[in-house]
């Protein structure tokens, strides 16, 4: 019997591509890019020293004060950092309008149908130079968690979407607008620091 | 009978895939380059703390880290030092800092540039504040608190 020349049968390569793709795939969704993240705050000028500063009512702030040993006071009683998110919520939402904490006054945000009771409260954060690094950062966290969680309430009350899932940009400034970061720096003491 | 229809059916040539793989890897190569690297080596301590509001930093280009930790150097000592760009610095030379980054980048972008503070959890704040303090003298004021995401308990 004649022995017939048989060819090799050529591999299909039609599916290295895809290969190389789950491949690329799975290398861009592994690979973390150390990403940098963090609490973005924008600095105050610095003090004219000619200017006065302007009179609040006491009611109309909340003190946070930070000592060496990382204890915390707020509004002149000690309290613990799990505390100091609601605290802080209590004081600017102020919903039962309660002598203890922010006052309100008007102001025009359109989308969030006219005239918007936003609250004059400013938190005072005072911390000293002796403060560790991550206390201060816990203290200036739980603050972000409260305005954010205030905003995400307003923003589900008003658009039905939470405030980190806005996309209009008019409506993002309105409630931020109706709820501003409003904390201000003290010039850091040096009591029980050693720097 | 119109005489341009041709009576067998023709088939379509099949796509030739044999530039595929080329395009992945221009791709890949693609995604290489861009990552980019740590630029600077970090001369002090970084453990950052953890925030559950840390946001990601948008645009890298337009953004300025300043170190502060103690040098991993124990040769060094243990008292908190700052980093910009490859080696120890003292405040003062913060403000030179923050003018040689925002010559380095376009006049549209100097408005816009953060500076980021990647301090290590167990740093004192008088050096940070000291730091504050010069960045609002050369008024860089946009600032951000470097910290780890962390998922929130609540």
């Amino acid at each position: 019997m004649a022995h017939k020349k048989r060819k090799v049968p050529e591999l299909n390569s039609t599916s290295t591509a895809d290969i190389a793709f789950i491949m690329l795939i799975f290398f861009l969704i592994t690979s973390t890019m150390n990403v940098d993240s963090g609490i973005t705050r924008i600095l105050p000028p610095p003090l004219d020293p000619t200017m006065t500063p302007p009179e609040i009512r006491k009611r109309n702030l909340l003190e946070v004060r930070i000592n060496s040993a990382d204890m915390m006071l707020v509004k002149g009683k000690p309290a613990d950092i799990s505390e100091l998110r609601d605290i802080t919520k209590m004081f600017i939402s102020n919903r039962n309008n309660s002598e203890e904490w922010s006052e309100k006054r008007e102001v025009e945000i359109p989308l969030l149908g006219g005239t918007y009771m936003a609250s004059r409260g400013i938190i005072s954060l005072q911390n000293d130079r002796g403060t560790s690094y991550n206390m201060y950062l816990q203290v200036q966290n739980e603050l972000a968690a409260a305005i954010n969680e205030l905003r995400n309430e307003l923003s589900k009350e008003q658009f039905g979407v939470s405030f980190t899932d806005l996309i209009d940009q008019a409506k993002i400034e309105a409630i931020q607008k109706a709820i501003p970061v409003s904390i201000s720096e003290a010039e850091p003491e040096n009591i029980g620091g050693n720097n | 009978m119109s005489k341009f229809v041709s009576k067998e059916q023709k088939e379509v040539p099949g796509l030739s895939t044999s530039s595929l793989p080329d395009i992945v890897f221009m791709m890949l190569f693609f995604f290489m380059m861009v990552v980019s690297m740590r630029e600077s080596n970090i001369l002090v301590q970084q453990s950052m703390p953890q925030a559950s509001e840390a946001q990601k930093l948008e645009k890298k280009s337009l953004v300025s880290f300043i170190y502060i930790g103690a040098p991993l150097d124990k040769k060094l000592g243990t008292e908190a030092r700052i980093q910009l760009n490859d080696q120890f610095a003292t405040p003062a030379s913060i403000a030179e800092f923050i003018a040689s980054e925002r010559e380095a980048r376009d006049e549209v972008d100097r408005k816009l540039l953060t500076t980021a503070l990647k301090v290590d959890k167990d740093v004192k704040m008088g050096v940070v504040v000291d730091v504050k303090q010069e960045l609002r003298k050369s008024s860089a004021f946009k600032i951000s608190y470097a910290a780890a995401e962390r998922k929130d308990k609540r």
